[in-house]
Parts: structure tokens; C-alpha cells; sequence
């Protein structure tokens, strides 16, 4: 399959703070690429490089064999950006957001008019359409600001983090959304931070931590990188942690992940339902009461766990899990 | 990028900031009812204070306060680029094939069209409150183009600025200390003969002065009997005044062009 994104040595600093150092990156024709990181990570960075709105002090990428820096004109004939600030203007309307889009891709007058409708319809706005966006809801400023990546039909879009700050079911409703797109043939990268996010959507994720890439891989790939399985246990009483802690030391292969405010232990295990039977008994002689017990492959959570010792997922809000009693909100 | 779409591009981006006038309550109050309360408060307020010797204050005050405004609505070019650079809206524009002037040059298109409804609804308050032009009509035309170009040059240096400030609020109060002195060390509400000599030099070169002079002028609003101004700036009043003009956009224009597609690229 043809080489759609091809990026080298991508370096950009802002003063002293390196936002991308040394990222490489390659995504295929017709695939969904997900750049995953935790938030400063560099993936905004990268898709801004991307995408011609800044340039990067070090390295080369081409959009479909044009380079970015040479020859961006003709790159963003080819492209379509949805950022994470839903970047559409609250006081137009709907349709005349993308109306203008259009217009801006040059698609002529009818064409630009038409395709904002049939974009609105698609995205189920049409109801919508002719309030100014400042009604709108979160979710449909998303849904928009998407509709607006997709006006000319650019054959490579870029989605930066489409879905932060959503609720769960308007992110559901944008991955079906995004879904259809490449099956209509577009390649397609994306940021994001959520692990499932990444789970649902991407045929092949990077890992990005620090302006570098930690890993590259298909889903399964990076689940494989960590490997086994992986028990996870929340108690009933916070006080039980540390029990817990010890217990299921014994029977890790691996470091333990633990997250006070959730009660919960995670365990990298080899021996499966054999190992979740001894580790129960274990804990029923130590008269340790639990409230959920799972046995699971390995999340993509666990992937970024194992691999840059911190949650990409909780790193916006909460410290890093670490051991019980350690760290972590609402400790002692 | 051939110079037709470009200027079409132009127009898309002058359109969408037109569509704003109808829709936030701010710019409605900034085009329609400031100059309003300008000529109200102008004329009611120094119209009566001041006698003008064979000729009224509140005729001789119109042009000084058309021209005042238009310079002052000159920051909303400004504070409008602040705000595309602040909000999301512009990342999108950086990202489609359309011009890399188009943003600058809609903005300062649309504020000609504000200009012009400025213009109206003042000069309509104006006639209400007692202001006549005592010209022929094509000369009064003539002033209010002449007021319209040289604001149009005046949005070109503050469209430099709004593009060089973290904030609208910041343009608003940086162009404010500038243009205020600006538009009162001039003929605009008093004659320039009557200041302190520092003053009185400096507003008979200011350019305000002679577009205000110019716009009296054609307006037929300079009483009889007043004695000719001592600067060739304002003997020939409209001459100067467009040259400044024009001097203002070929300096400001590509410099606020150059600006923006280096912002653009900074981020």
C-alpha cells in the first residue's frame, strides 16, 4: 500500500521546551493512524506540522508525496483539519460555517452550498443548521467542526483529539462517524489520549511521549509488547490496599499498578485462570474482601504503563498511579 | 494563487465578518449607536459653547466628528484580527488553500461597509440636529469618499497592530492612547490657529486635519470670511490628505500581510 504521510526527524522547540524531538512517523493509504500520548506530549505539534500551519525546525514530511515545506499550498489543497478547538466561528450558523469552507476550497458556489447541506444532514445538524453555532452543544460543535474537515473531500484528514471533553455517548456517536470515512477511502490521522479511543478507531497506533515515538504497532502488536494477561482486583475497603498490594505481589510477573482512589491492584500475571485461583484463595485466608475481580488481556493503558511508567489517561487530572499510600488523591 | 480567487477569498472572509453586524449585539452598538451619540453629544454639548464667527460651531463640529469616527472605528479592524488570531477560527484558515492576505484584506473590506453605514447613520443624525451641506452634492460624494479612504488606510495600520497583540482588549486601549490625541491635537473640534505653537504645527500637518479640512471644504461647511490656514497641508487639503492615504496603505499593507503569514507560522 502507498505511503499516504511520511514524516523524519521531526524537531520543534519553543524556547526550552522540546514539543517534538526527533518524531518519525508513516501512515498508509487508507488506514487510521492514531498518535497517542499524554497531553504536552506533542501530537497537537505534529499534526500543526502536518498540516503547514507552523514548521518544524528540524526534519522533512510529505502529505501524499508533496512536501510540507516546500510546497504547503499545494498540501492543504489536499488535506482536511479538525483541531481540538472546534474550530468553527460561534457566530455564524452551521451552514454558513461550511458554506464559507467551502467557498475557501474554491468548490464554486453551488457546489460549496450543496455539500454543506448534505454534510448536515449527515452529521444529523440539519435541525440545527440555521442557528448560530454559540446555540450549539459541545457535541455539535464537534460534530460540525468535523463536517468542516470534510467539506472538499480531501483525500487525508487529520483529527486532533476529535473527542476530548465529550461525553461518552457524543464520542460514540463521533467514532461511527469516523469510521465511515475511511471506508469511503480516506487516510486518516488522529491524535488522541484516550486509550479506547485509539482501541476502537486506529488499524495502527504510535506511542508519543516527550516529542518521540516509544512504540509503533497495531493494536494487538502493542498488547503483545507487554504480554500475558493481567488480573485486576478492586477491594471492598481502602484499608485492605496494602493486603492486597502483598498478596498479588507473589503472584505478578511484573510491576504491580495500583490506583488508590479506585481501590483497585493491577497485576501482570503468566498463569491465568490457574494463577486467579490461588491469588483468590489467597486472598479469602487473608480474609481480604473484594468487590471486583477480572482477568483481561493487557489494555492499551497497561501498554503506556509499561512503557513510559505513567498513565496516558490519568496524567490530565491525577497523579500517575502509583502503589497505595504513596501518592494519589485523598491519601491518609 | 492567481490574483482573482485571492480577491474572491477576500470577499468570502468579508461576508462572514459582515454576517457578524447582524449577529453580535456589540458590533450593531459600535457601527450604529456610538456615532449617534457622538453627534448628540457634540452638537448639544460644545455645539451651543463655542461661537464660530459668521457661521455655527455645530456645522463647522460635523465634519471634525465624521472624521474623529472613522479613524476611531479603525480599531475594530484591529480588535477583529485579535480576535480571529485568538479564537480556532484562523488555525482552519491557515489550513485551507485559500490566499494568505485574504483574512487582512476581507477584514479591512468589511470595514469599509461599516464605514459606510457609520457614515450614513451619522450624517443622518447630523441633518436631524441641524447640520446642512452648503455644497453641490457630487463635492460632498467626494468627502465622504475621501473619509472612507483614509479610514480604509487608518484600518491597514491598526490591522499591523491587531495582529501583533495577545488580545482585543489590548489593541482596544493601545490604539485608544494613540488615536485620541491624534484626533483632538487637529482642527477637528477647534480651529488649529488657536493652539500653542508645538500643537498648532503639528496639527496642521496631521493628516486628520486635512482630511477634516478637506471634508468642510466639500461639504460647504467653512463660514465665510475665515481666513485661509497657514499650512500647505491644509490649503490643499484633499491632495494631501489622499497622498497620506496612500502613503499609509503601500507601507501598512504588506506589512500587516507579511505579519499574518508570519504569525501564522509561529504557533
Amino acid at each position: 500500500m502507498k505511503e499516504i504521510i511520511h514524516a523524519t526527524g521531526l524537531v520543534k522547540r519553543y524556547g526550552e521546551v522540546v514539543a517534538l524531538d526527533g518524531l518519525d512517523l508513516s501512515v498508509r493509504e487508507g488506514t487510521i493512524v492514531a498518535l497517542l500520548g499524554p497531553n504536552g506530549a506533542g501530537k497537537t505539534t505534529a499534526v500543526s506540522v502536518l498540516t503547514t500551519l507552523i514548521e518544524p525546525d528540524e526534519g522533512t514530511a510529505t502529505v501524499a508525496g508533496i512536501d510540507v515545506l516546500s510546497d504547503p499550498a499545494e498540501v492543504r489543497k489536499l488535506i482536511g483539519l479538525s483541531g481540538q478547538y472546534a474550530a468553527v466561528d460561534r457566530d455564524l450558523t452551521g451552514f454558513e460555517n461550511l458554506d464559507m469552507i467551502g467557498r475557501l476550497y474554491h468548490l464554486g458556489r453551488k457546489k460549496a452550498r450543496s455539500r454543506a447541506r448534505e454534510l448536515l444532514d449527515r452529521f444529523d445538524l440539519a435541525d440545527a443548521a440555521d442557528r448560530p453555532v454559540k446555540t450549539y452543544s459541545g457535541g455539535m460543535r464537534r460534530r460540525l467542526d468535523l463536517a468542516g474537515a470534510l467539506v472538499a473531500e480531501s483525500p487525508v484528514l487529520f483529527l486532533d483529539e476529535p473527542t476530548t471533553g465529550l461525553d461518552l455517548i457524543s464520542r460514540r456517536e463521533l467514532w461511527r462517524l469516523i469510521r465511515t470515512l475511511v471506508d469511503q477511502g480516506a487516510t486518516l490521522l488522529l491524535t488522541t489520549q484516550y486509550l479506547e479511543e485509539a482501541d476502537r478507531l486506529a488499524d495502527d497506533v504510535l506511542v508519543i511521549d516527550k516529542g518521540k515515538t516509544i512504540a509503533h504497532g497495531t493494536v494487538d502488536d502493542l498488547k503483545d509488547m507487554v504480554g500475558g494477561e493481567r488480573i485486576e482486583i478492586k477491594v471492598t475497603d481502602r484499608d485492605d490496599l496494602a493486603a492486597a498490594h502483598e498478596i498479588l505481589e507473589n503472584a505478578a510477573v511484573g510491576d504491580l499498578q495500583g490506583d488508590e482512589r479506585s481501590r483497585t491492584v493491577v497485576a501482570p500475571v503468566s498463569g491465568g485462570t490457574r494463577e486467579l485461583g490461588e491469588v483468590l484463595e489467597a486472598f479469602e485466608s487473608h480474609r481480604v474482601r473484594i468487590s471486583e475481580v477480572v482477568l483481561r488481556r493487557p489494555t492499551l493503558d497497561d501498554v503506556f504503563l509499561a512503557l513510559t511508567g505513567a498513565s496516558a489517561e490519568s496524567s490530565e487530572e491525577t497523579p500517575a498511579p502509583a502503589k497505595p499510600g504513596r501518592r494519589g488523591r485523598g491519601s491518609r | 494563487m492567481n490574483f482573482l480567487s485571492a480577491l474572491g477569498d477576500g470577499l468570502v472572509i468579508a461576508r462572514r465578518n459582515l454576517i457578524k453586524l447582524k449577529r453580535v449585539p456589540e458590533v450593531l452598538v459600535f457601527v450604529l449607536l456610538s456615532p449617534i451619540m457622538f453627534v448628540l453629544l457634540f452638537a448639544y454639548v460644545f455645539g451651543s459653547a463655542i461661537d464660530i464667527p459668521g457661521g455655527s460651531y455645530r456645522e463647522f463640529l460635523m465634519a471634525g466628528i465624521f472624521g474623529q469616527t472613522v479613524v476611531f472605528g479603525a480599531t475594530f479592524t484591529g480588535a477583529g484580527l485579535a480576535e480571529d488570531m485568538q479564537r480556532g477560527i484562523i488555525d482552519r484558515f491557515r489550513s485551507l488553500p485559500m490566499s494568505r492576505a485574504a483574512v487582512v484584506f476581507g477584514r479591512t473590506a468589511s470595514d469599509v461597509i461599516y464605514n459606510i453605514i457609520t457614515l450614513t447613520v451619522m450624517a443622518t443624525a447630523g441633518l436631524i440636529v441641524g447640520w446642512r451641506i452648503r455644497g453641490s452634492l457630487l463635492d460632498a460624494l467626494a468627502g465622504f469618499l475621501l473619509l472612507l479612504l483614509f479610514a480604509y488606510s487608518v484600518s491597514w495600520i491598526m490591522a499591523l497592530l491587531g495582529l501583533s497583540v495577545p488580545s482585543p482588549e489590548v489593541l482596544n486601549n493601545a490604539s485608544f492612547i494613540v488615536i485620541f490625541p491624534m484626533t483632538f491635537i487637529a482642527n477637528t473640534f477647534v480651529p488649529a490657529e488657536s493652539l500653542p505653537t508645538v500643537l498648532r504645527v503639528f496639527a496642521e500637518w496631521n493628516p486628520i486635519s486635512s482630511l477634516v479640512q478637506a471634508t468642510r471644504e466639500l461639504f460647504g461647511n467653512i463660514p465665510p470670511g475665515t481666513p485661509e490656514p497657514a499650512s500647505w497641508a491644509l490649503q490643499n487639503p484633499v491632495i494631501y490628505t489622499v497622498s497620506c492615504a496612500c502613503l499609509i496603505i503601500a507601507v501598512f499593507a504588506p506589512l500587516a500581510v507579511r505579519r499574518y503569514i508570519r504569525v501564522a507560522k509561529k504557533t
